[in-house]
């Protein structure tokens, strides 16, 4: 095998060297009933190519563009991804480092850490960013559990536009400890609905998304108005595209204490769903209470820059059951890959991109009603849209797979009244013509 | 000594990316517009963030040489205890980057994804051979996510025989993200103290476990390399108390194809892919913590589960006794197919094989060095061994010294000071993908340092010197914390 | 690390066995750790304290200390009320390191049984625990 590089004549001198007769012999402190019986059932090995022609029939076998139109976001967004931002990702002392723990021979992961933090921070106007959380949903339920822990009170409220999924997730964090969640009903003009904050009280954090699930920007000015009635509740603006802050006033500027969510939008390929990144960026106040990992300026003994990671005693291998959070392993790679793709794209390109990506989505929604088709939530939407569909029209979009056309995510199976809505997505990728055809498509 | 491997190269400054560029720079093709610009509410519309416009050659030499100043496995031997820092294959990488892999949704039709489904579900039938353990789920996203799963797994059990159960124990040679997984879920960590052979005693067990004790948590290899010789034991007492055993698989890498873990008593364990299954850690991650279970804990597994029918692989959330979705999708599905392709490219021989190495040239070292560097535990080793820095207390030579020294000859230090069981650890994993060559290298590097300890300690105080920057001053980071530009 | 010869040991305090010490000051008990915790600890780089008002039992957890790679808890040597914390160490948290017995005490307490402040070591007993530690 090409990655065992031992010759028989190095393993029997090795053998000799340790005292033992042969392999076996080493595992002589296994006692015998603990010995597994007979072979692991695996199939028999491959050689690179006959993987490649495997591999090739499965990746065959699930449908991606150019072949396949998708029109579908819901957390997941198609944008393309410069060559130069996958060759620097490929860079093998990046990718095949561990975590930055002796920090002399770590400073390219350092530094690019530092530089992510920072440009997270001016992105969603905050103070501090860590390294990465898993992903969005885990990030949002860290977020909560540092409402609880910041506020010491034991009840979150969650808008109900914030993506199911991620919902979900919550739920899984906070229940066993007996956490109380309760859900925010949303307006006919699909945002979030804050009356019923009037008769909760002790509320640790409420937490929004925006651009929210249905593709609607929360007023987050007039949300943190709301929330911060209670000065000690926090607020916690949750999000699936940050492209969209390219363009939007950003989560701090507008009152929010925490923001996080996903940053696959940022150079990161949508893979099925993972790896992405769980963005999270608070107040300095806060910082203490912060889960994950830190990169901090420094200087060594000359005297010049240099980085480490720091604020460490929050984290699971110093503060252990007392830790901010259990996250050791996290998505630093996909932190990396994502200062990357905004370094290429810069200030002005971002700009420019956010407001391509609100322009198609606007051309698609505007040229769907036009068709007749009804657009149920008026609130002003980034890149994403939900569309009201004649009923039936479930057979409608199942024909239109047969033609490799996916037309948006059903809405049906996440909200009991949205039967016929979809979750219809437009950005940088999709062509004017794609979208001609799409509501040809859909309204014939 | 020989030439090292360790010398000086071409190092380059770089500045910080807002200290470079220019406004009105650009690295990125914009698409051609071809829709007209819509008007957005006022209120909403803010000026963006403060980003530097940067060309794309600025943006590549940038990134280029940040990682000029990093050791990866790549660039040389990574003896980095309990992470087991093997060679990452490049056909990995091939896979995991074909395009209907990079460009599937995650919420497509289950009949558009059938490839990706396969993928998940034949990994979880491996990953279930390899372990012994029938059920599995991919979702975790690291280890650590693996841990909350398992936890998660032992409330949920508990719950459904009638009784929550609010302690678990946890040895002192486990990980160290062990208590603060557990006490996401509201266990209080009780510590369980391993004997003079570093192993946990039966009678300790016994002594602590009770009936509101949920489970114990074992790390087996434990973090001392050793094998928890005691476990049947161990298991037998906490399983007639009610109680769970959760095996904490990081250590994987030394028992492939020699334990089946159920055999252990082991009811859920988690693993990493990105130590034994050989994917890269990306400097820090992302990594992947699948987590395999008894049958009679599969119910309780994370939703979605993938399922084969008659049609084809599904994602199905009918297991109404499951703790729930760790993950907003399925996990880390690119790791899955890195972890996925290794084991394909391994076979069960192959995977035996790795183990057998591994468990070889950490023995081998143990066996070389023992003289130089004290070893607290004498006794024959599994994938790691672990060492301290005693020998060189006379000459005010630390393992942090002997740690920072070893960068000047090329290899990336081994775990300091963990485990916590060890003062002034020195925990060597060197997996088996080093050849014997390089095995030697090192052990005649530690051999020269120890002797530099005794004649000329001032050479591993002042360490390293070569690197890009010295020892950096971590307490003016954590007193004046600056995390951002 | 250094030598128990080489530390520090006030004689108008009175020590506690987690090695924080109290000095009475009128009724008021000042509080903080010795020169020998704080050599234990190494660098500390933050402090985290009650807020004033607050009450603690003897022995319960009133704060933590940090240094680079380890957090230790505070315990109180004497039950009560806490009356000030010392506000200096949030951005000069280096004081406990350098002046533990003076400018780097931790809290003032008004005690709730001034009994507990005589059971605690004096100076001799608490280097003789010192010497049993080291063997």
């Amino acid at each position: 095998m090409r990655y065992l590089p031992h010759t028989e004549e190095e393993i029997q001198a090795m053998l000799q060297e340790v005292g033992v007769a042969d392999l076996e012999g080493l595992f002589s402190t296994i006692p015998g009933d603990c010995r597994r019986d007979g072979d692991m059932p695996l199939p028999e090995p491959m050689t690179e190519w006959e993987l490649n022609a495997h591999m090739d029939d499965l990746a065959a076998r699930t449908a991606a563009a150019p072949q396949y139109r998708i029109f579908m976001g819901a957390g997941s967004y198609d944008h393309f991804i410069p060559s130069a931002t996958s060759y620097l990702l490929s860079r093998s002392e990046l990718m095949t480092a561990y975590t930055p723990y002796q920090p002399e021979i770590s400073q390219g992961t350092l530094q690019a850490i530092f530089e992510y933090q920072t440009f997270v921070t001016r992105l969603l106007g905050l103070d501090v960013a860590n390294a990465s959380m898993y992903d969005g949903a885990s990030g949002l339920a860290e977020a909560l559990l540092m409402a609880i822990r910041v506020t010491r009170r034991k009840k979150v409220a969650v808008s109900s536009l914030i993506n199911p999924l991620y919902r979900r997730v919550v739920r899984t964090y906070l229940e066993p400890t007996g956490y109380e969640i309760v859900e925010l009903p949303y307006t006919a003009e699909g945002r979030t609905d804050f009356s019923a904050l009037a008769g909760l009280d002790e509320l640790a954090g409420v937490a929004v998304q925006s651009p929210n699930f249905l593709g609607c920007i929360e007023d987050l000015q007039a949300v943190s108005d709301t929330v911060h009635a209670d000065k000690k509740t926090m607020m916690i603006a949750c999000f699936s595209e940050p492209l969209a802050f390219g363009l939007l006033k950003s989560p701090g500027s507008q009152g929010a204490d925490i923001a996080c969510g996903e940053g696959q939008s940022f150079g990161i390929p949508r893979s099925f769903g993972g790896p992405g990144l769980g963005i999270f960026a608070t107040r300095s106040k806060f910082v203490r209470n912060m889960p994950g990992r830190l990169v901090g300026q420094t200087v060594d003994r000359e005297g010049r820059r240099g980085f480490v990671l720091t604020l460490s005693t929050r984290e699971q291998h110093i503060r252990r059951e007392r830790a901010t959070s259990n996250i050791c392993s996290n998505q630093g790679l996909c932190a990396t890959n994502a200062i990357m793709y905004l370094s290429t794209l810069g200030g002005s390109g971002i700009r420019q991109l956010a407001r391509l990506n609100r322009d198609k989505a606007e051309y698609l929604k505007g040229a769907l009603a036009r068709a007749g088709v009804r657009i149920p939530f008026g609130a002003p939407t980034f890149n994403e849209f939900v569309a009201g569909f004649p009923k039936g029209f479930d057979a409608t979009w199942k024909k239109l797979l047969k033609k490799k056309i996916v037309a948006g995510l059903p809405l049906a199976p996440y909200y009991d009244d949205m039967a016929d809505y979809y979750l219809l997505c437009a950005t940088e990728t999709c062509s004017r013509e794609d979208m001609d055809l799409l509501v040809k498509e859909v309204t014939s | 000594m020989k030439e090292t491997v360790g010398t000086h190269g071409l190092v380059f400054n770089e500045p910080l990316l807002w200290e470079k560029g220019a406004a009105g720079r650009n690295g990125f093709s914009m698409p051609p517009r071809d829709v007209p610009e819509s008007p957005l509410d006022e209120a909403l519309a803010g000026d963006g963030p403060d980003f530097p416009d940067l060309s794309e050659v600025d943006v590549v030499r940038h990134f280029t040489r940040l990682s000029q100043w990093n050791f990866g496995v790549d660039s040389g031997m990574y003896p980095l205890g309990s992470c087991t820092m093997k060679y990452n294959p490049k056909t990995n990488e091939r896979q995991a980057t074909l395009p209907g892999f990079t460009g599937a949704h995650p919420l497509l039709p289950a009949e558009l994804c059938q490839g990706t489904l396969q993928l998940m579900y034949d990994l979880q039938e491996f990953l279930a051979a390899i372990t012994g353990l029938p059920a599995v789920t991919v979702q975790p996203a690291a280890g650590s996510q693996g841990e909350l799963t398992g936890m998660l797994i032992f409330a949920a059990y508990h719950k459904s025989k009638g009784k929550a159960r609010h302690k678990i124990l946890i040895p002192d040679t486990a990980h160290g993200t062990n208590p603060a997984s557990a006490a996401l879920c509201g266990f209080k960590a009780v510590a369980v103290a391993s004997n003079e052979r570093g192993v946990l005693s039966p009678e300790t067990v016994a002594g602590l476990m009770d009936e509101d004790t949920a489970g114990i948590m074992i790390t087996n290899p434990n973090t001392l390399g050793l094998f928890e010789e005691n476990i049947h034991e161990v298991a037998r007492i906490v399983h007639d108390k009610g109680g769970l055993v959760y095996g904490d698989g990081a250590n994987m890498n030394a028992i492939m194809g020699i334990v089946d873990v159920s055999q252990l008593g082991v009811d859920v364990m988690h693993l990493n892919l990105h130590k034994t299954f050989s994917t890269p850690h990306g400097g820090g991650g992302p990594g992947s913590g699948p987590v395999c279970v008894t049958s009679e804990l599969a119910p309780f597994l994370p939703v979605p589960r993938v399922v084969k029918t008659q049609k084809g692989y599904e994602l199905s959330e009918d297991f109404p006794q499951s703790v729930g979705k760790l993950h907003a999708f399925y996990g880390n599905f690119g790791i899955l197919i890195r972890a996925y392709s290794y084991i394909l490219s391994m076979g069960a021989a192959g995977l035996k094989k790795a183990t057998q190495l591994a468990v070889l040239n950490a023995n081998y070292i143990k066996e070389k060095l023992k003289g130089d560097f004290h070893l607290p535990y004498d006794r024959p080793c599994m994938h790691e061994c672990v060492f301290n820095d005693k020998n060189q207390e006379a000459y005010r030579v630390t393992t942090l010294d002997i740690a920072k020294r070893l960068m000047e000859y090329g290899f990336h230090p081994p775990t300091v000071y963990f485990p916590l069981v060890v003062h002034g650890a020195i925990m060597v994993e060197p997996t088996e993908t080093e050849c014997k060559q390089d095995i030697d290298a090192f052990i005649e590097t530690m051999k020269a340092i120890a002797a530099e300890a005794r004649e000329n300690p001032k050479l591993l105080h002042e360490a390293p010197q070569i690197t890009k920057v010295r020892r950096l001053d971590e307490t003016l980071a954590a007193r004046k914390p600056r995390l951002t530009g | 690390m250094k030598e128990i010869s080489e530390l520090q040991f006030a004689e108008d305090v009175r020590y506690a066995e987690d090695h924080e010490w109290v000095r009475m000051e009128g009724d008021t008990a000042v509080v903080g750790i010795s020169d020998y915790a704080q050599d234990q600890l190494g660098d500390i780089v933050f402090v985290e304290l009650p807020a004033e008002g607050d009450t603690f039992a003897q022995k319960d957890e009133f704060g933590t200390v940090e240094s680079v790679k380890a957090v230790s808890e505070l315990y109180m040597p004497i039950g009560g009320e806490i009356l000030a914390v010392n506000e200096n160490l949030e951005e000069h948290p280096e004081l406990v390191n350098s002046a533990p017995y003076t400018d780097g005490w931790l809290i003032k307490v008004k005690p709730s049984d001034p009994a507990q402040y005589e059971a605690l070591m004096d100076r001799d007993t608490y280097l003789e625990m010192l010497k049993g530690l080291q063997e």
